[in-house]
């Protein structure tokens, strides 16, 4: 029993300090947190638990009191909101990156191909992210209203969850085009073929991307002051975010 | 609080229960009868594939049946080589779907019915003459229809219920694959929990109807009986 018990108390010793930060993640940042996560993880000793999904079914479960420490949504409407039910800690609402929407398809050979394929015939299926949930499926939306291609693709877009499964749509090769998140391009680039144009950021509503901290900690201050760092700010800029 | 969208999703989903249990009832009645009826020793596996749906999780149906009707799949590169638009994210893609998530809905209710009718009825009309054919849909399926009706109200109420499968191979289209499970969930992911309310009480109502009306049928008939 006795070594049994040193061996616990050795176990838990060094995890004390340390902290598990339960972080609610919006769809595009998902995979670009699990890339820059060790770089954080190694240099505090704190350890990231993140969950992922659309922007609006994050905001919904923490307004229904899902216990997350940090939420990194993907856009500024949301954490406003937040902000004004008085659910984060205040004065930390933090746009930590530009979101760059891209025009995606595996089967393209070049740019003209890939913008020509917008008002091919019939209209191809294109996969975009739900608007009503997600920042990048609202601006997806807005893009291809302001483009006058909505009428035709808009009724029979497919809509994703989040981005992540509008992205899989489309890597999938059940759709044949995507507007999806520039850095989910980047970070996959081996298992996507074809062409991405990236849509001009002025050609759609920008796609403010804020962090809010919901409980205050130490650690979790540390993550959002990690997120801003000149290194963190210059990776995101290599994997396809403008910087705020 | 119930939008106009809202009784698309209604009517969606009354649609693709009503083609499934439609497939269902011609593909699942065969197949309960063979399951009824053979004596081969490797029925078993063929029962244990019938009950899978009602093991598997829904995304696992959902990521094969992706892979299997997508453009790149065996299916879906069939239907393109014919020229024919890939059956992913359609609503003959969601039946497809369904067929196979309520299987087992269909196929069990029919086959105990089946198996209780036993073979003296049908011994009886053989040596009246009547063929194999005619043992089969003057006999055999009347005297199965209990578990024929059960068998088609499960599968129908089953459909309704249909989520996962749907979520994953349905992309959530206005008017072709939005059904109201996934509208409600929309819904409540959008905070709209007046219209979320409006549908699922509808559903609620609906299902509970159908299940209180297969209760109701099942007792009727054994007191019939008795």
């Amino acid at each position: 029993m006795r070594p049994l018990l040193l061996l616990w108390l050795l176990a838990l010793a060094p995890t004390l300090p340390a902290a598990e930060l339960r972080v609610a993640v919006a769809g595009n940042f998902a995979p670009v947190l699990e890339r820059l996560a060790p770089g954080f993880e190694q240099g505090s000793g704190h350890t990231l638990r993140p969950s992922s999904g659309s922007t609006g079914r994050l905001y919904a479960q923490i307004v229904q009191g899902a216990p997350f420490d940090l939420f990194l949504a993907a856009d500024a409407a949301r954490p406003a909101q937040l902000e004004s039910r008085g659910l984060v800690v205040p004065g930390t609402r933090t746009t930590y990156a530009l979101g760059r929407l891209a025009l995606w398809s595996p089967a393209a050979d070049d740019v003209d191909a890939l913008l020509a394929r917008l008002q091919a015939q019939p209209p191809p299926r294109l996969a975009i992210a739900n608007p009503r949930l997600a920042p990048y499926g609202a601006a997806a939306r807005a893009w291809l209203v302001n483009e006058g291609h909505w009428a035709a693709l808009g009724p029979g877009a497919v809509r994703g969850e989040n981005i992540a499964q509008a992205f899989h749509f489309v890597a999938s090769g059940n759709a044949e085009l995507g507007l999806v998140a520039l850095p989910q391009l980047r970070l996959f680039h081996e298992q996507t073929p074809g062409i991405a144009w990236t849509v001009p950021a002025t050609l759609h509503p920008p796609i403010e991307q804020q962090a809010v901290l919901l409980r205050d900690s130490e650690a979790a201050r540390a993550l959002l002051g990690w997120l801003l760092t000149d290194t963190t700010q210059a990776q995101l800029r290599a994997l396809g975010y403008d910087s705020p | 609080m119930i939008t106009a969208g809202d009784l698309e999703a209604l009517r969606l989903t009354l649609m693709l229960a009503a083609a499934s249990t439609a497939v269902l009832l011609l593909l699942g009645t065969p197949l309960a009868w063979w399951l009824a009826r053979t004596q081969r020793r490797g029925k078993f596996v063929v029962e244990a594939l019938v009950a899978l749906p009602l093991v598997l999780p829904p995304t696992v149906l959902g990521f094969y049946l992706l892979l299997l009707l997508g453009a790149k799949g065996p299916l879906g590169g069939l239907l393109s080589s014919l020229g024919l638009r890939p059956l992913a994210f359609t609503f003959g893609g969601l039946v497809i779907g369904s067929v196979v998530y309520s299987l087992p809905f269909v196929v069990q209710p029919i086959q105990d019915a089946f198996v209780r009718v036993g073979p003296r009825p049908l011994e009886v009309a053989a040596t009246l003459g009547a063929g194999p054919l005619d043992r089969f849909f003057t006999v055999a399926l009347p005297l199965a229809r209990p578990g024929l009706l059960t068998g088609a109200v499960l599968g129908f109420a089953h459909t309704l219920g249909e989520f996962g499968v749907v979520l994953m191979i349905g992309g959530n289209i206005p008017g072709e694959t939005r059904v109201a499970s996934i509208a409600i969930y929309d819904h409540v992911e959008a905070l709209d929990y007046g219209g979320a309310h409006g549908l699922s009480l509808l559903l609620l109502g609906l299902s509970f109807t159908l299940l209180v009306a297969v209760y109701g049928l099942n007792r009727r008939v054994r007191v019939m009986r008795a």
